[in-house]
């Protein structure tokens, strides 16, 4: 994925090293205020580690190998603004003194595997995590799929940059003066090895590393420095309470506002059931809703075989026995976001059930 | 001496891979430091004119759009690492035949896959290659390899911390290249500890490994590079308060530009416009 000088043209090249300068700017700024003079050393030896980890071969199903990034690890540790930096400053030094990537397209290499790369991982690994315990079974699987997805974010967004320079660089006569296939051939030969060896190679080497961090040395899963965020909050956050109290009280105005829908005119476009269809009066308004065009005179087939298969609980928002259509809509919208604050309670249920078997030491 | 067994070959063979590849590394950046001490015509320039002057010339070669004036560009830096003592067979095979293999195979689909004038058909495959396809496929390895060519040179011709020294003469960050100097500095050790880990678990395996073993085996040893990188980044800290470190990185910039250092930057500067004004 280390784009060589030649691929990508000058201003291709010059938009990605804008935003990856961005990127480092911001980074060195945070990591700054959170670990001061620390920064430097740690930082430092982290992307020395990353570039020799890149360099290992990883054994993959089938008896073939591959080479890992190690950004999903390089998140856990150091967080997001640390391993963009630590990542950025590996593959200076692989394309400055090793020639592995150009010097033109370093910006588009940093910006591809160091901040995508980075982010991806992140919030990956912060969704799949969330709060679960250290040594969870979960921080495993969040480890593996962290990685596979940050190095394919950062495949796609590598092949989006090669399939654009035919469409936007050629000469008078059609030749790609930079690297030659269009998205749709980019794309696809990009992502095929990456969806495959590469993404099980850095699913694989981040796994493994977060188990054996689990056994060995569970602190730096707690992030080095108070730099990561990935270990979930360990006491309770009154920020948080705040905004989920603001949340409910948006939820219950918007079930108050729901009878508003009483108001609204006609039949939503392309909502119609086959009474409305067979209605002189509706099949009026279809037509003049739907570019004069006239709807069929009779039902269609398969609506018809199809409108029989399930019938609502609460036909039209309102159970038959209401009468109110005011009362109905409220009736609704309560039975519906009652439904969902259920589904919310067994999900999260089941969620901090899952983490509680930890592994065997 | 007996035949080696084909299966304990495949079993180590990602084991023996990463060490090559380690001792590649390690070779490469000997190779580079010994070249660095020869007397040529980079060597006797000042360190930033030579990282502006071939920066200069790798920018010409990616806005150049005609293949004259890209292969011109390649024959200067033939030219400029055979008068700074670079090996050429080093180069060849370092960047020439790496970089035609690689970017060749990339390059090669091109020829087909190219919307234009027909040029040949491919026997057996029946496949209509175009002007179009071979011209944008020479331009992309030709451009690649004259990037590369340069950019090598630069490296083999100049020592790290001179490098790192231009770069800071240009006004990157202090704290950047300091950590780019350090980096490098920890990458050799770590490589070393790397490599002995593998080294050691390779004289202790015996039975063959499993897929899933060796997977495992991998990622032990980096978990195990990663506590001791962060202890090492610990001590390293340390070192650093006790020889007065607050902070504030202050590096040393004692480079003086002569008359010839102005005719070098000079040279390439106008090489590099007249390159980009031909080839546009």
């Amino acid at each position: 994925m280390h784009i060589p000088d030649g691929y990508l043209s000058p201003s291709t090249c010059a938009t990605l090293y804008l935003f990856a300068a961005s990127g480092w700017y911001a980074a060195l700024k945070r990591i700054k205020q959170l670990l001061a003079t620390r920064a430097i050393p740690l930082i430092s030896v982290f992307a020395a580690f990353s570039f020799v980890v890149m360099m290992f071969n990883v054994p993959l199903p089938g008896g073939t190998t591959g080479h890992a990034l190690g950004v999903g690890v390089a998140v856990i540790v150091l967080g997001p603004w640390g391993s963009m930096l630590a990542i950025s400053i590996a593959l200076a030094i692989q394309a400055l003194f090793f020639g592995d990537g150009g010097i033109t397209t370093l910006g588009a290499n940093c910006f591809n595997m160091a901040i995508v790369g980075s982010f991806t991982a992140y919030a990956v690994y912060r969704m799949i995590a969330a709060n679960s315990q250290l040594n969870s079974r979960r921080r495993v699987l969040a480890g593996a799929v962290a990685g596979y997805v940050s190095i394919n974010a950062a495949a796609f967004v590598t092949a989006i940059e090669f399939g654009i320079q035919p469409t936007l660089f050629h000469d008078a006569s059609g030749t790609p003066l930079y690297a030659p296939y269009p998205l749709h051939v980019a794309i696809p030969a990009m992502m095929i090895g990456h969806l495959t060896f590469a993404g099980l190679a850095e699913a694989a080497i981040s796994a493994g590393m977060v188990s054996y961090l689990q056994q060995a040395d569970l602190g730096l899963l707690r992030g080095v420095g108070g730099l990561a965020q990935t270990a979930g909050p360990t006491i309770a956050d009154p920020h948080a309470e705040r905004s989920q109290r603001r949340l409910w009280w948006a939820v219950a105005l918007l079930m108050l506002c729901t009878p508003l829908g009483i108001l609204a005119a006609g039949t939503a476009w392309g909502e119609w059931s086959s009474a409305d269809l067979m209605n002189p009066h509706t099949q009026e308004q279809i037509g003049a809703a739907s570019g004069n065009h006239a709807p069929p005179s009779s039902v269609p087939a398969g609506i018809q075989k199809l409108s029989t298969l399930w019938t609502a609980p609460f036909p039209g928002y309102a159970p038959r026995f209401i009468k109110s259509p005011v009362f109905g809509y409220l009736l609704s919208a309560m039975f519906g976001v009652g439904f969902f604050v259920l589904a919310s309670l067994v999900g999260g249920v089941i969620a901090r059930k899952w983490p509680r078997r930890t592994l065997r030491s | 001496m007996a035949e080696e067994d084909p299966s304990l070959v495949s079993r180590h063979s990602f084991l023996e891979s990463t060490l090559r590849g380690f001792t590649r590394a390690v070779s490469k950046a000997l190779l580079s430091e010994h070249a660095a001490t020869q007397s040529g015509l980079l060597q006797q320039l000042d360190p930033r004119v030579r990282v502006i002057g071939i920066l200069a010339l790798v920018i010409s070669v990616i806005v150049c759009r005609r293949l004259e004036a890209i292969a011109a560009l390649l024959l200067i830096a033939i030219a400029i690492a055979v008068a700074s003592r670079v090996s050429l067979s080093s180069l060849a095979k370092r960047v020439w035949l790496v970089i035609l293999g690689f970017s060749g195979m990339i390059a090669l689909p091109a020829l087909f896959l190219t919307p234009g004038e027909p040029l040949f058909t491919a026997p057996i495959l029946h496949l209509s290659a175009s002007v179009q396809g071979m011209r944008t496929a020479v331009l992309l390895v030709l451009r690649v390899e004259t990037a590369a060519t340069l950019t090598t040179v630069l490296v083999l011709s100049t020592a790290w911390t001179h490098i790192l020294k231009a770069l800071r003469s240009l006004h990157l960050p202090a704290e950047v290249v300091t950590m780019l100097a350090m980096t490098h500095r920890y990458v050799f050790l770590l490589i070393e500890t790397a490599n002995q880990m593998f080294e050691s678990r390779q004289s202790r395996t015996v039975g063959i490994l499993s897929g899933s073993e060796q997977r495992k085996m991998t990622a032990r040893t980096a978990g195990v590079l990663l506590s001791k990188s962060i202890e090492l980044s610990h001590e390293v800290y340390l070192a650093m308060l006790s020889r007065g470190f607050r902070g504030e990185v202050r590096l040393l910039t004692d480079f003086h530009l002569r008359s010839r250092d102005y005719v070098g930057l000079t040279a390439f500067i106008f090489t590099s416009f007249l390159a980009v004004w031909i080839g546009r």
